[in-house]
């Protein structure tokens, strides 16, 4: 894929002013992302994964402080945009999927007034065609009698549908963009491997671009064609999903790895990995590597500043140990 | 107890929304007695002209303190006797129902539009609005309503209208504070962030999202202001600082009739009856739509 990268994201940093001091959430991220592609952030609670989505969508508290050396969508500066402007762009050319089905519905509106809101809000057409555009896609997403369900509440719907409807909502206007803010937490595991396939395909289908925020990796490991580790708000490896899975390099994702069961390898009862101790403070000055206090290979050198290391032209760690390929952390 | 298969699908069948909302409105008794006294009291009021058969400002100083139906001497022209002028009581008191009415209506609907509107603003936006709108509310509250409206209304003079605009911008303060509290609860629902999420403006999303859904506790407050205001145009009236005489309010006859108080008690029992009735349906009503509409009896 050769196409000019349609989100670029260069050093973004989030400060959320606190009681106690600044708290830096995000610091200095940077990721590109095609058509066509799924760029999967993952991280632990806490590591600023859905800040950086919601900066992406404007949609960050005033109260928060968000900065980037480029913010690029499709040509478009996103922070040069007037709140005006984000209106337009967002539920038309960028939408997004939230993480609780339950509380993501209106309870006072029916699934089809929903539904044909954001096309009725940003497309001149007539009800009647955002109603044929509402069944077209409910149908798509997989609910039956599609036409019934237009007049049904959230209310009478399970979660595994109303993530389906969630997702029928943002597509109604084809957006170019998706960002998916862990769709799946709050469903059960049967329902949530069919989401995802779900939003594979229709990704396929409509060669969007599409960010799935999760801290999964089986989910990431299925879908994904990019992967960001994050740590504490800071990117501490990405790189193509193939080389993140196979060549995993900063001891982090390694540790994450680790911590999850591969049919075939892992033998009946033995221990899963984990990662001792927990996420550090980001509030006032961050220095060094932020993943030092729970790092195995930890030194003192690790409180200065990290480079950052280039293995492969697809695949980029952050850490001041030159990793070799496969040797255990 | 045989049980065939036909009824338990009966009983399994679940009955449709339009059912559940009957037997709910209609198993509440405080509900229908608040509906049914209200209604009557509307019909009285409209229909004032037609049922009365009197004109109630027409003096007539010869059948004067004429007593009501049940006691000795009384006129069955006047069914409810006559005033200390002559005037038709039972005229007076069906007038009566129109001022009290628009009086509670007016004020609670001037005082709501205030009060939801801060209320809405300081639990949205928060910050410095939340801050704005809270010490004006708690300014409010520390003013007692009877001596301002007192003040106020000696200052301008008494009329039904100043009686109106002074009490609804008075009463705003409950609708405030309930309103602040449940958009509170409301704006940081992920539904918001969705609508934000398509593109919806803040007026919108004031409007749209977030008002429909707590709109039911409005229902409650102004059910509740309606009979605070109620009671406090007949408090002033009766003061002297309501509505002004001749007009037939209640409080105004309570007043009037205060002087023959040990000799002709029905003078103010029947409009004290009346109002005491008025506020009790009023109150009713609001208690049964709350439990109507309160969630946790959603069946």
């Amino acid at each position: 894929m050769t196409t000019e990268p349609i989100l670029k994201v260069e050093n973004l940093t989030i400060d959320v002013p606190m009681a106690q001091g600044t708290l830096h959430a995000v610091r200095g991220i940077d990721f590109e992302l095609r058509r066509g592609e799924t760029l999967c952030i993952v991280g632990e609670s806490g590591s600023g994964k859905s800040l950086t989505s919601l900066a992406l969508m404007g949609l960050l508290p005033k109260k928060m402080r968000c900065k980037a050396a480029g913010l690029d969508f499709s040509g478009i500066d996103l922070q040069r945009q007037t709140p005006k402007a984000m209106r337009a762009l967002r539920g038309d050319r960028m939408a997004m999927i939230f993480q609780e089905p339950m509380t993501s519905l209106n309870p006072a509106y029916t699934i089809g007034d929903q539904l044909m809101e954001a096309l009725l809000l940003h497309r001149p057409v007539s009800k009647a065609e955002a109603r044929a555009r509402a069944i077209e896609l409910l149908g798509k997403v997989g609910i039956t009698a599609a036409e019934s369900r237009l007049g049904q509440y959230p209310h009478q719907l399970s979660g595994g549908l109303r993530q389906r409807v969630m997702i029928a909502m943002a597509l109604m206007c084809e957006p170019e963009l998706i960002i998916a803010d862990e769709p799946t937490t709050a469903l059960d595991v049967t329902i949530q491997a069919q989401i995802l396939r779900l939003l594979a395909d229709l990704q396929r289908e409509m060669n969007m671009a599409m960010i799935l925020v999760t801290h999964d990796l089986g989910v990431v490991a299925r879908i994904a064609d990019k992967v960001v580790v994050m740590y504490a708000g800071e990117v501490v490896e990405n790189g193509s999903a193939r080389e993140i899975f196979e060549n995993p390099r900063h001891p982090y994702t390694r540790g994450l790895l680790r911590c999850i069961p591969v049919p075939g390898k892992t033998k009946p009862g033995e221990h899963l990995g984990s990662i001792p101790g927990i996420v550090p403070s980001l509030i006032g000055k961050v220095e060094g590597c932020a993943f030092r206090s729970r790092c195995e290979v930890a030194e003192d050198a690790c409180s200065s500043p990290v480079p950052v290391r280039r293995p492969g032209t697809d695949h980029a760690y952050r850490c001041i140990h030159d990793i070799p390929e496969g040797a255990s952390a | 107890m045989a049980r065939t298969i036909e009824t338990v699908a009966e009983e399994l069948r679940a009955p449709s929304p339009a059912a559940i909302l009957r037997k709910r409105v209609f198993g509440h008794y405080g509900l229908v007695f608040g509906i049914a006294v209200l209604a009557v009291i509307v019909l009285i009021a409209l229909l004032a002209p037609l049922l009365a058969g009197h004109d109630p400002y027409a003096q007539d100083l010869v059948a004067r303190m004429k007593p009501p139906f049940w006691m000795e001497g009384s006129d069955p022209e006047h069914l409810l006797g006559t005033d200390h002028l002559g005037r038709d009581y039972l005229a007076r008191l069906l007038y009566g129902a129109r001022i009290s009415l628009s009086i509670g209506l007016f004020a609670a609907l001037i005082s709501g539009l205030i009060g939801t509107a801060m209320g809405v603003a300081a639990g949205y936006f928060g910050g410095r609005v939340d801050l704005v709108v809270t010490f004006l509310i708690n300014v409010r509250l520390a003013m007692p309503v009877v001596l301002v409206a007192l003040a106020v209304v000696a200052i301008l003079g008494g009329s039904l209208q100043v009686v109106v605009c002074v009490l609804g911008l008075l009463l705003w303060d409950r609708f405030a504070v309930v309103m602040r509290s449940s958009v509170l609860q409301v704006r940081d629902l992920e539904y918001v962030n969705a609508a934000k999420a398509i593109g919806c403006s803040t007026r919108r999303i004031i409007l749209l999202e977030i008002m429909p859904n707590v709109v039911n506790n409005l229902i409650v407050v102004v059910t509740l202001e309606m009979a605070h205001a109620i009671l406090l145009e007949a408090a002033l009236s009766f003061l002297g600082l309501g509505v002004q005489p001749p007009t037939p309010s209640w409080g105004l006859m309570i007043s009037e009739g205060k002087q023959m108080m040990l000799f002709e008690p029905w003078l103010i029992a029947i409009p004290g009856v009346a109002l005491f009735v008025l506020v009790l349906a009023i109150n009713l009503l609001g208690d049964g739509l709350r439990d109507v509409t309160a969630p946790e009896n959603r069946g």
